[in-house]
């Protein structure tokens, strides 16, 4: 019977198309600690985001970690529609990346981006993120803010660009490996690099510690610029001036253990 | 003997009994044990001869027993707390593990009660079912 034959046809067409999806998925993990306001739109945006890759055969997740929050975190990024795990107390951003990768890996997970919950990241720079990865010329990509366009153009200040190249300056010293953009929170990871890298390190410093990881397992490491930008909201978030120090001891500790 | 001395001689068999009695009752290491004993008779020992320390001041260069004394336990200081530092951070790490092990699992729980955004898992089985149900 054709009409069966068409049928099968079909079938098999499914299969091969479900199974060409699941080689690669596309999970967005989201460390969020207490960021109500914004990690609904974040996620919202995410989402549309990954259905215009979706189109281009990926699979795609939102996965948002919620680091102990104590506002409504974990029901905004619910209700935004992106899966969400919950830490019970806060433990770090660096632990919340941990657990991201941790459930990445056993979702299936073949590409991961980590993209912070604040909204100074553009999710639009995602395709262009993964592109090395897709290309296999890098197992792990970092979205500089500093790569292309002078710091001064996307508005980042002053203070924050002086700590940001004393932190490169120490990345490279301590681990060998220079980046324009060391503490950026836009990343991609292949599966190769995820399984392989253990973050130890429970807070900020979990961004040098990704990149003295991907050096040490001798991973290929490359930069693509990303916008980002910097509202009054994100600088209040994140990194403040004062907590570098604590972060500086923290790397030199884990080089000497 | 003093009365400086006798109340140092005292606390310190009282730190000692205490550092054994935790010994035997398997709640400190035998590496523990032999610290804390060295630390504590050292002490002792000092606080029952006194020119015990004066002459060790000598043989390390150091003109006063007494400036030998807050030497060394300034370095003891300084070793314990970064024991314990360490030991906080292998706490930490424990903590962390374990807090990620109950996010982990709570998140495989509700999961399979809410389907989370995944149209690719979603749409493969749905054309499977119309696949079979055709023939």
């Amino acid at each position: 019977m054709p009409g069966s034959n068409w049928e099968l046809f079909r079938y098999c067409h499914n299969l091969m198309n479900s199974s060409e999806t699941f080689r690669n998925k596309l999970t967005v993990v989201i460390p969020a600690h207490n960021e109500q306001a914004m990690v609904g739109a974040v996620v919202r945006e995410v989402i549309c985001q990954l259905d215009g890759l979706e189109l281009a055969g990926f699979a795609s997740e939102v996965l948002v970690v919620d680091d102990g929050s104590r506002d409504a975190t974990f029901q905004e990024a619910r209700r935004a529609g992106a899966c969400v795990l919950r830490h019970v107390i806060n433990c770090g951003l660096g632990a919340a990346i941990g657990t991201g990768f941790q459930a990445a890996l056993r979702r299936g997970a073949t590409i991961v981006v980590t993209l912070d919950a604040d909204g100074q990241h553009d999710p639009r720079d995602i395709p262009q993120l993964i592109a090395p990865i897709l290309n296999d010329t890098a197992d792990v990509v970092i979205g500089s803010r500093l790569l292309a366009q002078a710091a001064q153009a996307i508005g980042m200040p002053l203070d924050r660009r002086l700590i940001n190249w004393g932190a490169n300056m120490i990345t490279w010293l301590l681990f060998g490996a220079w980046t324009t953009d060391s503490q950026s929170g836009l990343r991609a990871l292949n599966r190769r690099a995820l399984e392989q890298i253990h973050i130890k390190t429970n807070r900020m410093e979990v961004a040098s510690e990704i990149i003295a990881e991907t050096s040490r397992l001798r991973l290929r490491l490359a930069e693509v610029p990303i916008a980002a930008v910097y509202t009054d909201y994100s600088l209040q978030k994140g990194q403040t001036n004062a907590n570098s120090l604590p972060v500086l001891f923290k790397l030199l500790l884990r080089k000497l253990r | 003997m003093t009365p400086i001395q006798i109340l140092g001689v005292l606390f310190l068999l009282f730190a000692l009994s205490r550092v054994i009695l935790r010994w035997r009752s398997h709640r400190l290491a035998l590496s523990e044990l032999v610290l804390w004993v060295f630390v504590f008779g050292g002490i002792l020992t000092v606080v029952l001869v006194p020119s015990l320390s004066a002459w060790l001041a000598r043989l390390f260069g150091i003109g006063r027993g007494a400036d030998l004394v807050i030497y060394g336990s300034i370095v003891l200081l300084f070793y314990l707390v970064f024991r314990i530092y360490v030991q906080l951070e292998n706490i930490e790490y424990k903590l962390t593990t374990l807090v990620r092990e109950i996010a982990l699992v709570q998140s495989t729980d509700s999961s399979e009660n809410k389907p989370d955004h995944t149209d690719a898992s979603g749409t493969a089985p749905s054309g499977d079912d119309t696949a079979g149900s055709q023939p």
